[in-house]
Parts: C-alpha cells; structure tokens; sequence
C-alpha cells in the first residue's frame, strides 16, 4: 500500500464512528455536504485526528479542508 | 444576476416557519416604558426584567445618573472624535482611573464597546505566525477578533484543561501564543476553570487573555471576576470588560500590567479608527465603577437571588444549564426552537422577561432560555418569577 492510501484507511477509519449515515467514504466525500456534520461533529472529529497524530489543526487550515483528500493531505503534510 | 441575500434563505425559510406557527417574534421586543431595572412595559404589559445582564442595577442609580446629566451640560452630548484625535475628554482619563483602581492595574483603555474590546485587543496582539488558542465556546466578540487578524486559531473543547494542554504542547515553543478565556460563559452561565488553565498556559510560555464580562462587580473579593476569586488575577496579562452589564451604561475596555500596554492606543484600529464614548456615559461609567467597588450588601444579595432561582427552577423540574449557581446566569435547556419560542411567548404573556438563545449562538445546538439575575430583584420578585415559570411551563407542556 502506498502512504497515501495508508494515511487515507487510517482516517476512514477515524471517519466511521462519525458516520451515522452508512455514506460510502472516498476521497471527495465531503464532510458538510456528503457526511452531513454539524460543527459539534467536525469539532470532535478534528479532536479524534490530532490526539491521534499528535498534531494541531488550526481553525484557519479546517477552513480549507471540504473533503476526506484535502484532510488526507493536510494531514500527511502536519505529520512529515 | 446572483442575489446576494440567497445565503440567508434557510434562515428566512425558519423564521417564516416558526411565525407561521402563531408564535411572536422573539427577536422585535420593544420596551416601550422602562421603569427601573428590574420592570418596564412590553406590549402594554408590565413586565419583570430577567434577561438585561444588569447585575448590579446600576442604571438607574440616583448618583450614575446626576454624573451624566452634569455632563451632558458641561460638555455636550458627544465627542464627535476618535480617541487619539478629538476624542478623549476629561471623562474619558475618569473611566480609565476608575478602572485602574478598580482592578489595581496599570493600564486601562476605554473602547466604544465590549465587542470592539475583544476585537481590536486580540486582533492586535496576536499577528502572523503567532497562535490564538481558545474555548470553543468562546463569545462571537472573540472569534471575530481573531478572524480580523492573522493569527493561527486553534479551539479547545469547552472548559477541558486537558484539552487544553495538549493543544499548547503541541505547538512550536518558539511561537508567540494568546490563551483567551472567558471567566463566566454567558450561555450557560457556567465557570471557567482558571486557576488550572492559566497555570498550564503559563508553564507553556502563553500570554492569556480573560474576558470578565459577567462577573464585573460581584465575583471575586473586589467583584474584579472569577480570576479574582480563584486566586490568579495577578498571572492575567489582559482583563477585557464592558460597561454594558454591571457598569449599567456602554463600552467596553481592556486592563493590564503589561509595561508596553499604552502603544496600543496606537495600533489599534477598533479603537483609533472609531468614535469615542460620548461624555454622559464616561461620566456615568466612572461613577458607577467607584461605587461598585464598595456593595457587598448587594453582591450578597444577588448570589441569594441566584440560587433561589436556581433551586425553584430546578425543583419546578427544568433542566438547567449547571448543577447549581455558578454566576448570575441561569439557563433553562428548552427541548427545542419551537418549544422555547412558544416557552419564551408564554412567560411573556405571563409578564416576565427572559433571552431566547438559539444556535448558532448556543452550544451544541441547544435553545435556552437565557435568565440573568439583577441585584435590584426582590425576593418577592423571585417567587413571583418562578410562579409564571410554573404556570408558563405547565401551558406550553415542558414539565
């Protein structure tokens, strides 16, 4: 598996308990639109990732994630 | 041609649905008489006040208000000018005195209001590549604060210290930091806790920011707020306040020991780049904030007032936003919006006064009916308030 599709299951796997909906998740799925989630949700979820990374996801870089391959990225490049 | 105001339609759409129901507007109230600052008259109806943040009664205080009449006369009836230009009179280095010695601070810088405090401080202190780290509960005032500067935002979950910590571990060591909290939560009228907060903040190399809008005046030995009470004030690089809630006038204002503080009369563009405070409500204010240096009697009396409410609310069977009472905020969690708009009209109808709050100026999407206690309330009034709570409650189904 390549590190990107590592990094992508690794976060699917974050994603599931916050699926209430059963939606298919894939790269463009997006969290407001597909996932439907509130901003409690993100706020817990954003929680699950960086006690999971041990990283920090500013407000300003949550802005411009919309869908699981921009939290793919946004992550993998937190963690290098 | 895009309109604009298509972004609003699911709001308009919800507030059309919730009029369609029968209920009246939440959000038009007009006082049309207000006769002290626990009674005015709404829609013809005399009405007792529990939602105005007007702790200490100020407002209407024979002493507050010959200070501003004499001022209206001795310097008219505004300033007409910016802070650093036409605008600080007299009254204006008074306020700032007042604070000064309120606190036992330094520095005192008076801004036009409470909102424009939080947003021209933490906008201004807190630049690029520098990180703001704050609750996520934190007021509107804060967060547009730090969306007009350039800081790097990072949220903690509400009142969590581990929360807390771990984010500020995270971050470079090298990196400028702000913690911003607030002493009360004014929607849940719930306690920050301070002490184990700023200690964490500290040990991390952060400035820290407390806002003590709703507890000015009756928390803490001096009333200077709940980083008073818990034993830290002295560790706060920033104590924002307003005028609006204890003070009983408008404006707001920043104090600090900070040996640099006074540049920001400079950079600061919420307060440069604006009108100062017109002279009645400087000298209104200064006098109100001498005076509320010396009340125990009336701070007493607004804690009793508090937890009265608090227990006959929750022996009515309400759900409350803490387990006892924390500040002079009580919250009671309505099942829904339209439950609390029908809740909110009812009490209304029965003569009583609260805030309807609804997200997103809520947490967790919660509707509250928002009350805040007034030191001027009577134990009379309290019981009379938990009687149309009563009989409002039982109409509308909520207990």
């Amino acid at each position: 598996m390549t590190d990107r599709a590592e990094m992508f299951e690794r976060l699917k796997g974050l994603i599931e308990p916050f699926n209430k909906k059963g939606v298919e998740v894939t790269e463009t799925t997006t969290f407001a639109g597909d996932l439907e989630w509130d901003s409690l949700t993100v706020m817990d979820f954003v929680a699950e990732v960086e006690d999971s990374f041990d990283i920090v996801i500013s407000m300003n870089l949550q802005a411009e994630i919309e869908n699981v391959g921009h939290l793919v990225d946004a992550v993998t490049k937190l963690t290098d | 041609m895009t309109d604009l105001f298509s972004k609003f339609d699911a709001l308009i759409a919800q507030r059309e649905g919730l009029l369609a129901t029968g209920v009246k507007d939440p959000f038009s109230l007009v006082m049309e008489e207000v006769k002290s600052p626990t009674v005015a008259i709404c829609n013809g109806k005399e009405t007792i006040l529990l939602g105005t943040y007007n702790y200490m009664g100020m407002t209407f205080d024979d002493d507050v208000i010959a200070a501003g009449k004499k001022a209206l006369d001795d310097f008219g009836a505004g300033t007409t000018g910016s802070r650093v230009l036409n605008g600080t009179f007299q009254g204006h280095k008074e306020c700032e005195d007042a604070l000064k010695e309120f606190y036992d601070m330094d520095h005192a810088m008076v801004f036009s209001t409470g909102y424009q405090a939080n947003l021209g401080i933490i906008s201004t202190i807190a630049g690029k590549g520098d990180y703001i780290i704050l609750d996520i509960d934190s007021h509107a005032s804060i967060y547009d604060g730090c969306k007009m500067g350039d800081a790097e935002i990072v949220a903690f979950r509400h009142n969590d210290v581990e929360a807390l910590e771990k984010r500020l571990k995270r971050l470079p060591a090298e990196a400028g930091k702000l913690v911003v909290l607030e002493g009360v939560y004014s929607m849940l009228g719930d306690v920050a806790p301070l002490k184990e907060m700023i200690r964490i903040s500290k040990a991390a190399g952060a400035m820290v920011l407390v806002d003590e809008a709703h507890s000015m005046g009756f928390i803490g030995k001096h009333g200077r707020g709940v980083a008073e009470e818990q034993g830290v004030l002295d560790q706060v690089d920033f104590i924002i306040g307003t005028f609006s809630k204890s003070v009983g006038t408008v404006g707001g204002f920043c104090v600090s020991n900070h040996p640099k503080f006074e540049i920001m009369r400079l950079v600061c563009r919420p307060y440069v780049f604006t009108a100062s405070l017109p002279p009645a409500v400087v000298a209104c204010s200064a006098t109100s904030i001498r005076k509320l240096m010396h009340n125990s009697n009336k701070r007493a009396h607004l804690w009793e007032n508090s937890k009265n409410l608090h227990k006959g609310l929750r022996d009515l069977g309400f759900q409350l936003g803490t387990p006892e009472a924390q500040s002079a905020i009580i919250a009671v969690i309505m099942p829904d919006l339209e439950k609390g708009a029908a809740m909110w009209e009812a009490l209304l109808a029965n003569g009583l006064y609260v805030n309807l709050a609804r997200p997103p100026a809520t947490p967790a999407g919660m509707t509250l009916l928002r009350c805040s206690l007034c030191a001027e309330h009577s134990s009379e009034q309290v019981s009379d308030i938990l009687d149309r709570f009563e009989r409002a409650g039982k109409a509308v189904g909520i207990i």
